[in-house]
């Protein structure tokens, strides 16, 4: 079977997310192994330029209008779904996040197509795209089969590697026009509210010492500070941590805060939730304590320790500071 | 005044007007007294008559007599006790004195002059009978005005321990002027004696030692009777004076414990921390206002003197929390004084008293112990009020994440761990037989194993040594697997009540379901609850603790102790088997049944001190303290005993806790924590299995 | 201002689950369901607006597993009315649902309908978003804020991206919001009310046919993820634990 891909392309101001590189390069995979197409799609303003990194994509549809420039549901849904009913692509690649949880299921509403969340996998087998998806808290996969017409595919973010659809070149650039009727559209973006600035910045701190629930107490945080001062790194932690105002929502890792890919990731008292997970499995080396054998953490860490981390992290600390002096 | 009878008249030499002002002012000094009284009561009457009980007549003298021998002053506290007893016999004798010459002079003599009985040989024995107990008042006193004066006992640090803006230097000095008053009121009596004495010297007044020695002193420092005479009057103007301010004092100041303090102790129910009272039927289903609380309770507010003994020993207030069962009943009494009083109606005012006048981390704070109610001289039950405040705050929802994500794992699983029912009993699994299902079979033992023996892998290893420590006694026992529920003793001291309820329910309808004659707990807060509380809502069963069952086993041979373990350990009392339910020897004795050489630690039985777990706090998050930790604290207290390098529990909790406190103190692997069946199991000669003495 | 809430029903996680015998779904024979904890949120926002702007909470459940106590429990938080809709619900898909619950709104009058973002067995994606498209109506979702104006009838939502980063989307009502998280946590509910809401709430009751158009997939294989996962597993004392960590970090040349 010849496969035609279309990927939903994400932006946000004015840099493509890793997400959408992730989709790419397991697109990109499928046409080369069985032949066909991959079709980056992106709508936005002023956004021409981004076309050079999406290299791995054979064609790209750009759409652009300024009331595309920063995301809001219905406009998007409105082109996009103009589109894939003009075109029928086999399979189409949105991601598993914020723009993409509005725009999936939706457009499979309104097309009444088949549409498959929480993708961690994806293949093609005997004429049919198979699609891999992690439900339940991570406890159940679902393997399904998609054989005539269009179908969407949510992909989590993180499910594939982003190297992959990191491709220099420009595809055949067909632009077409959104063809929108405001007139429809009964919401609109208003503007952005940025985090504070001044905190550190996670995503480029080559250690990451991060806590979750285990930690128990915002006064226990300074224990995670000084096992990461003694390791030279920073601290990070998991939503329920932000959640209870112990650390700065820059701090988190996961589906609502950053993606993070250190060298080490050590992760104290953690669970390993999918919507952690997603936003710290490619880091290099991973480290996990828990005192719950069964965490979901231990699938994805490289190590596991199976203990309290109140006697782990003296221990390592001390450990530490042995070998500095 | 007629020499050669022995006696003397009162109000001698008197002017007519000034006999008219002394009753005038006795008559004002009465009334304010009254109206003081009557402001009280009014206040009480305030109060919730919540159906309380009511002491039998026999019952009140019993009180009376304890309240008269000092019995819960002396018990605790030796120095302060005697100190007391001083003052309060001297008190008592001196204030029967003065009625007996008001009934005589001011009575009989006018309306039955034939009976007065103030003369003669009666006269001479209450002479020498008064100046000795004034002495002994004195003594009291200036015991009492030393230890404050001069130690620096932690229980007199005012100090407040969640308002540090607080200002106690008010109360510090009402402190001393009930002191100074009495005082001034006794050294004032023998002045005017002595100079009466010096005045008028009838030698039969030898019998009065005390005056007739002062008396001497003023003669050699040259008095005449003539200057005596004249300074007479003021003497005893003044000590008059003195005296009837005393009473019309009395029921505004802390002097009215005198009275309070034997209605709170007649009337206290002891049962009420084991049993905690229904919530009030208001909408919050707990105490939001001062209206909330019974009258006994307001009367118990009153007839605290703020003598520091709950204060030093609530482990929350000394490792530093913002709590101190002292100032939450004093914060309290302001409260309802300013409200009730003042204000009328339950004016709650501008503070919440849940809240605002008693913050949550204070609340919050509570261990539910009891060590402060067991130790309070004039019978504040503070458990239940705590709970009841507890209670109000639950209702409207605020309780911190943990506590709320444990709340919904106790209605959704039945436990605390949030783990599914179904593996309540998967700790059985790897025991060599099969524990009956008493849903299914007659058993005469149900064993309520509760949520930590069942689900946390720092216990379940005893749990194991237990089951088999039953099967080699050929014990009929079962459990109820996965139908049994938390008991609720902490859910309910948590202040759920609902929840409460609702586990209490499940239980007793699997209760209903099995057969068998008598529960026997793993946890002494299942046991609390089940024996104390249960009843209530019906189910009437026996309830024992496991140790008390082995004890049972050991003594009637089912299980045969041949061995002498050896070692030497101490024994940490759980506060719902010591304090609540006091069981503190059987679980000694099986000790010694094992031989283990027992070295008792200072606090223990009722006085023990408590892990830090109960009343649910194992399930909230930290609360900030400012010094160790109370498991902490009692780890050190433990491993300070002279070759002691064990401590034996029999509470799942003090297990868990003191696991984590000899990490925290740096003593793993020097010093450890075991269940009391480890040592059963050892002395039966049957060797610890490798896995269970690993996981143990 | 008249607001539903959508409640769902989805297996307690706590426990173990099943798979049916030929691999193709979750066996739900002994299946304890529970409200998906964003939908929990999102009554917890209904309830925060309500208490700014007054209005009525309608809580709505499909007959899945046992909702009355969900429905009470919605009622002891201030929800206003409860409806269950009966039918055959159990393992529903949420393109189904959305059928279900579009039905049921456009025999009511709602402005504002809210959904969790998400729940945890959405093969099909969020309800909300399908709900939307359905009734034609806005849909946004991941959103963790919002500022309403019942004047205008325009609701400011502030939906989440990563990092701490939001927008604000200005929509008009009637529109349908995928809650990620309510302004306030969800308030605990004492059992007492609950139970007080059991005796004085009523739960009104509708019946629907779920449709059962074909999914246009088939479910090749349901299985649990290969236990215990890839990571080594360091044993020991914690002194033994630090050292190996140490000397696994040094290997990485992460410490000198």
């Amino acid at each position: 079977m010849s496969i035609s891909i279309f990927v939903i392309a994400e932006h946000l101001e004015g840099t493509l997310a890793d997400m959408t590189f992730e989709m790419l390069g397991k697109a990109r995979q499928l046409a080369d192994e069985h032949g066909g197409m991959v079709t980056a799609v992106l709508a936005g303003y002023n956004v021409a330029q981004l076309a050079e990194q999406l290299g791995a994509a054979d064609a790209l549809i750009l759409i652009e209008d300024e009331l595309l420039a920063e995301f809001a549901p219905q406009p998007y849904q409105d082109v996009i779904s103009g589109l894939i009913r003009e075109r029928a692509p086999g399979l189409v690649m949105v991601g598993s996040t914020s723009m993409g949880l509005d725009l999936a299921a939706a457009l499979a509403t309104t097309l009444n197509v088949p549409m498959l969340s929480s993708c961690i996998d994806l293949s093609v087998e005997d004429d049919a795209y198979v699609v891999t998806s992690q439900l339940y808290g991570g406890k159940i996969m679902m393997e399904t089969a998609v054989t005539a017409g269009t179908a969407i595919a949510q992909i989590l973010p993180g499910a594939f590697r982003a190297e992959d659809g990191q491709r220099a070149g420009t595809p055949t650039l067909e632009e077409i026009p959104p063809g929108l009727h405001p007139e429809n559209f009964r919401m609109r973006f208003e503007n952005f509210i940025k985090p504070e600035a001044g905190d550190i910045d996670i995503t480029q701190a080559p250690i990451l010492v991060s806590v979750g629930r285990g930690i128990q107490t915002q006064e226990n945080i300074a224990l995670a500070e000084e096992l990461a001062e003694a390791l030279g790194g920073s601290v990070s932690s998991s939503r329920p941590i932000v959640d209870q105002d112990w650390l700065p929502v820059t701090r988190q890792v996961g589906k609502s805060g950053m993606s993070v890919k250190p060298r080490l990731y050590l992760a104290l008292g953690i669970s390993g939730a999918p919507e952690h997970v997603e936003g710290m499995k490619n880091a290099d080396l991973i480290v996990a304590v828990n005192t719950d054998p069964d965490a979901p953490i231990f699938s994805v860490a490289h190590y596991g320790v199976v203990a309290d981390i109140f006697d782990v992290m003296p221990a390592l600390e001390e450990r530490l500071g042995e070998r500095v002096s | 005044m007629n020499g050669t009878d022995i006696g003397r008249s009162t109000l001698i030499g008197m002017p007519p007007w000034a006999i008219v002002l002394f009753y005038v002012l006795t008559a004002a000094a009465l009334a304010i007294f009254t109206w003081g009284i009557v402001r009280l009561v009014r206040k009480y009457r305030m109060g919730r008559r919540a159906a309380g009980r009511r002491p039998a007549a026999s019952e009140l003298l019993r009180t009376f007599f304890r309240a008269i021998g000092n019995v819960t002053v002396l018990r605790d506290d030796l120095y302060a006790g005697i100190a007391h007893l001083l003052v309060l016999s001297g008190f008592v004798v001196l204030f029967i004195g003065t009625l007996i010459v008001l009934v005589d002079r001011d009575i009989l003599r006018f309306v039955l002059p034939s009976l007065v009985f103030w003369e003669g040989d009666f006269y001479l024995g209450f002479s020498t009978f008064m100046d000795v107990f004034g002495v002994i008042l004195l003594a009291g006193l200036l015991m009492l005005a030393v230890r404050r004066a001069f130690s620096r006992l932690p229980q007199l640090d005012y100090r407040h321990s969640f308002r540090e803006e607080v200002s106690r230097r008010s109360m510090a000095a009402g402190d001393w002027v009930f002191l100074g008053l009495i005082f001034f009121i006794v050294i004032g009596g023998f002045a005017l004696e002595a100079v009466r004495l010096v005045a008028v010297r009838p030698e039969f007044e030898v019998w009065s030692p005390v005056g007739w020695w002062a008396s001497d002193i003023l003669r050699s420092a040259g008095m005449d009777a003539g200057e005596a005479s004249s300074w007479y009057p003021v003497f005893w103007w003044t000590h008059s004076a003195a005296s009837l301010a005393f009473v019309a004092y009395v029921p505004w100041s802390k002097a009215v414990h005198m009275l309070l303090a034997y209605v709170s102790l007649a009337w206290k129910d002891e049962t009420q921390n084991a049993s905690l009272p229904a919530p009030p039927e208001n909408e919050a289903g707990g105490y939001t206002a001062p209206t909330d609380l019974t009258w006994l309770e307001l009367v118990g507010l009153d007839a605290c003197i703020r003598c520091g003994r709950c204060h030093v020993r609530c482990p929350s207030s000394l490792a530093g929390m913002p709590l101190s069962p002292r100032d939450v009943i004093l914060e309290l009494r302001n409260h309802a004084n300013n409200t009730l009083l003042h204000l009328r109606g339950n004016g709650n005012g501008l503070h919440r008293m849940t809240g605002d006048v008693i913050p949550e981390q204070t609340l919050w704070s509570c261990i539910s112990c009891s060590n402060c109610a067991t130790h309070c001289p004039v019978g504040i039950n503070h458990v239940p009020l705590m709970v009841q405040m507890r209670r109000a705050l639950v209702s409207d929802g605020s309780v911190d994440e943990q506590l709320q994500q444990t709340l919904v794992n106790l209605q959704r699983c039945g436990n605390a761990m949030g783990q599914s029912d179904r593996m309540r009993a998967k700790w059985t699994k790897e025991l060599p037989f099969k524990i009956r299902d008493a849903r299914r079979e007659d058993v005469e033992y149900l064993w309520f194993v509760g949520d930590n023996a069942s689900y946390d892998p720092r216990v379940q290893g005893y749990t194991r040594i237990t089951a088999k420590l039953f099967e080699a006694a050929g014990l009929d026992f079962g459990i109820l697997y996965e139908a049994e529920r938390n008991a609720g003793n902490d859910v309910r001291r948590v202040g759920e009540e609902g929840l409460f309820e609702m586990l209490a329910e499940k239980n007793i309808r699997a209760f209903a379901k099995s057969r068998f004659r008598t529960i026997v707990t793993t946890d002494p807060h299942s046991y609390n609850t089940l024996k104390n509380e249960y009843p209530a809502f019906g189910a009437e069963y026996p309830v024992i603790h496991y140790t008390e069952l082995l004890a049972a086993l050991i003594e009637n041979g089912h299980l045969l102790p041949v061995r002498r373990v050896g070692g030497r350990v101490t024994y940490q009392d759980p506060c719902y088997l010591a304090r609540y339910n006091g069981l503190e020897n059987t679980p000694r004795t099986l000790l010694d049944y094992a031989g283990v050489e027992l070295v008792e630690m200072k606090r223990r039985g009722r006085d023990a001190w408590c892990c830090g777990a109960g009343g649910g706090r194992l399930w909230m998050e930290d609360i900030p303290a400012k010094d160790e930790r109370p498991a902490e604290q009692r780890i050190r207290e433990a491993a300070a005993l002279d070759g002691v390098d064990t401590i034996v529990t029999a509470c799942p909790k003090d297990l868990v806790m003191f696991t984590d406190a000899i990490k925290n103190v740096g003593l793993e692997g020097k010093f450890f924590v075991r269940d009391i069946a480890h040592y059963v199991w050892e002395a039966i000669e049957q060797p610890i299995p490798e896995h269970l003495e690993k996981e143990a | 201002m008249n607001i539903l809430v959508i409640l769902k029903q989805v297996p307690d996680l706590v426990e173990e689950l099943e798979i049916n015998d030929d691999g193709t779904d979750l066996d739900r024979t002994w299946m304890r369901y529970i409200p998906s904890e964003y939908d929990e949120h999102a009554l917890e926002q209904a309830i925060l607006l309500k208490e700014e702007h007054g209005g009525t909470v309608t809580a709505l459940c499909l007959r899945i597993g046992e909702v009355d106590d969900t429905l009470f429990t919605a009622a002891a938080r201030g929800a206003d009315r409860l409806v269950r809709i009966e039918g055959d619900f159990e393992g529903i898909s949420s393109r189904d649902a959305a059928a279900v619950y579009a039905d049921h709104i456009r025999r009511g009058n709602y402005d504002l309908v809210l959904t969790g973002v998400q729940a945890h067995d959405d093969l099909n994606g969020p309800v909300g978003a399908r709900l939307a498209a359905q009734l034609e109506i806005p849909y946004v979702g991941v959103v963790s804020g919002m500022h309403l104006d019942p004047e205008t009838g325009v609701i400011h939502l502030h939906k989440e991206y990563p990092g701490g980063l939001l927008t604000v989307i200005r929509t008009e009502l009637p529109a349908v919001v995928g809650i990620q998280s309510a302004v306030k946590p969800p308030r605990y509910v004492p059992i007492a009310k609950i139970r007080q809401a059991s005796k004085s709430a009523e739960i009104g009751e509708e019946t629907a046919e779920p449709q059962s158009l074909t999914p246009g997939y088939t479910v090749r294989r349901v299985f649990k993820p290969e236990g215990g996962g890839r990571a080594e597993i360091i044993d020991g004392a914690p002194e033994d634990i630090a050292a190996r960590l140490v000397s696994i970090f040094s290997e990485h040349g992460l410490v000198r």
